[in-house]
């Protein structure tokens, strides 16, 4: 069971002057459970591409299979399909629009037909998963911190119970603890649920120390496709692109140039001492 | 005397419940202290909560002290009479881009401001064209801003700021939305017109590695200032900014746990890969002769 994307094209406006390429040819096989980092500058289709793989858009041409069933074919069952792959979209706290936080959480379930005792059951655990505690069920979500918000917004998409966890730059516009708490929050669901994991980010950081793989979007196109040491060994031609790698990687090329026989693959500053504590020796 | 000056500076607010009783006082500002000179890069760095954007609405007259006193530019910003003299002494960049931009096109987006407070039309023109050079954004002025990149949309905003003639630009979080083509671009921006125009910058980021050009830095903590220094002395003391839930730089990080390890010879903090690099080969060299 996994998402798979087979020669994937998305043409915005296309036959009008203003047509624009946003996929071109994308191939993919995403396997279930996969913690997944999507980078790329702005505009280079990690958007477009995300809004394939619950239904919202369709290719101009091609297909995408979702446990190995095409999801364009007549007949298949769109909603099911965005319960089971749930999309965070970015400033998701925006979105929050109940009188309080537990029916905010409801409205997804509820939309889905479920009996109410399984939607109440469904919204108490996925606040619980979020760590928001019952003094806050009943307060409106726009009294919450960005932070907690920001939890709310997930707990409605992990109410669906969904197979597939995407989120479009969840830490974005928070500061540095919230930013923390967020990617605990999604490494610890992971292991609880053994979810398939999306992260479309913009910090190079933040995806070297927690995926498991990289997919680089250029153009409409998959740019690299690999694990992280690999893909930020490509550095010089990931800033051409408008990205880069964590800072941690150009001290250990430079190190390795200056002679110093270093793990130039380290990603972590714990990796990277121990590397050069060796090398020093 | 300072461009900014505040004294015993504090601000509280009210919060209220949905009937509107009131359920506390949270003083988001206490007691700051500070003056920053002509010229001066400051940054102002803090999670979220801890006051630093209430700290800065205070400099360009957005918020008025509930107590002690603001001075910009000589002028106390409580006094209406020089309200619109302070806001376009000091003038003021948001975190949204998307928030800020009025205009249909770049160049009338930029003349709105001096537009607005009367400037005879050809020297708008020529403060626009001025402004958008600065910025490295001259070639876009006649391109609708919607079509712009998040940096780009920044560095708009920041010259319409500059077409004001300003002798301060306060920035706060210009980046948080940015990716990181476009951090560098706004703090590049940033960065020249503090050297090139002489303004003084306070910028307010969550970001370390934007900071190390700054000439002082202030941390803030529950509305107070927590540290002051210039970055390296505030980068030396990276048990306490990480306690304040801080992001230090991955390089100055690892000089730290390397030095932790017995790596004697590091400086106190270390800034850059460059001297990262510098410090370690030589290092390395003696550890090979002995």
């Amino acid at each position: 069971m996994s998402i798979i994307l087979d020669h994937v094209h998305h043409i915005y406006d296309e036959g009008t002057a203003m047509a624009s390429v946003a996929l071109a040819d994308i191939n993919l096989v995403i396997p279930d459970g996969q913690y997944v980092g999507l980078i790329g500058h702005t505009g280079s289709g990690k958007s477009t591409l995300i809004q394939h793989l619950n239904g919202l858009l369709k290719p101009t041409s091609g297909s995408i299979y979702f446990n190995g069933e095409d999801i364009h074919d007549s007949g298949y069952n769109k909603k099911q399909l965005r319960s089971r792959v749930g999309l965070v979209f970015q400033y998701p706290e925006h979105q929050l629009f109940e009188v309080d936080v537990y029916s905010d959480v409801c409205f997804g379930p509820n939309n889905l037909g479920l009996e109410r005792l399984e939607v109440e059951l469904r919204a108490f655990n996925a606040l619980k998963q979020v760590g928001i505690t019952e003094e806050y069920f009943y307060q409106s979500p726009f009294d919450l911190s960005g932070g907690q918000k920001r939890r709310v917004a997930i707990a409605g998409v992990l109410a669906m119970k969904p197979q597939v966890l995407i989120l479009d730059e969840p830490t974005a516009g928070l500061d540095p603890r919230g930013k923390e708490e967020i990617l605990e929050l999604i490494a610890r669901l992971r292991i609880e649920t053994g979810m398939t994991v999306i992260l479309v980010s913009h910090s190079m950081e933040e995806v070297a120390r927690h995926v498991e793989r990289i997919i680089v979007m250029n153009k409409g196109g998959v740019a690299y496709d690999d694990h992280p040491s690999a893909v930020f060994g490509h550095f010089r031609e990931l800033e051409a692109i408008g990205l880069g790698a964590p800072q941690i990687t150009y001290i250990m090329e430079a190190l390795h140039q200056s002679g110093l026989a270093v793990d130039r693959s380290a990603l972590s500053i714990e990796a990277a001492r121990d590397s050069i504590l060796v090398a020093l020796r | 005397m300072s461009i900014i000056e505040t004294k015993q500076l504090a601000f509280e607010y009210i919060r209220r419940d949905d009937e509107g009783n009131v359920e506390g006082i949270t003083r988001a500002v206490d007691n700051v202290e500070l003056a920053i000179e002509p010229g001066e890069f400051i940054a102002i760095l803090g999670h979220n909560g801890s006051g630093k954007s209430t700290l800065a609405k205070h400099m360009n007259a957005i918020l008025y002290p509930t107590e002690g006193v603001v001075w910009v530019d000589g002028k106390e910003t409580t006094d209406e009479e020089y309200l619109w003299e302070i806001r376009q002494k000091a003038g003021m960049v948001f975190q949204n881009p998307d928030n800020q931009i009025i205009g249909q096109v770049v160049e009338e987006d930029v003349g709105f401001g001096p537009e607005n407070i009367g400037v005879p039309t050809k020297e708008i023109w020529q403060r626009v064209e001025e402004s958008l050079k600065t910025v490295g954004m001259y070639e876009y002025r006649k391109k609708s801003p919607n079509r712009l990149s998040g940096g780009q949309k920044q560095r708009i905003s920041i010259a319409g700021v500059l077409a004001m003639r300003p002798k301060c630009i306060i920035l706060d979080e210009p980046t948080a939305m940015l990716d990181p083509t476009g951090r560098k671009e706004v703090i590049g921006a940033v960065t020249g017109l503090n050297r090139s125009e002489g303004i003084t910058v306070v910028l307010i980021t969550h970001y370390m590695e934007e900071i190390i050009n700054a000439d002082r830095v202030f941390v803030m903590d529950r509305g107070a200032i927590a540290m002051t220094g210039t970055p390296r002395q505030i980068f030396s003391r990276v048990d306490e900014l990480k306690a304040l839930h801080l992001d230090v730089p991955q390089v100055t990080l690892l000089a730290h746990e390397l030095k932790k390890s017995g790596i004697g010879h590091l400086p106190e903090a270390v800034l850059t890969t460059e001297e990262l690099v510098a410090a370690l080969t030589g290092s390395g060299r003696m550890g090979r002769n002995h």
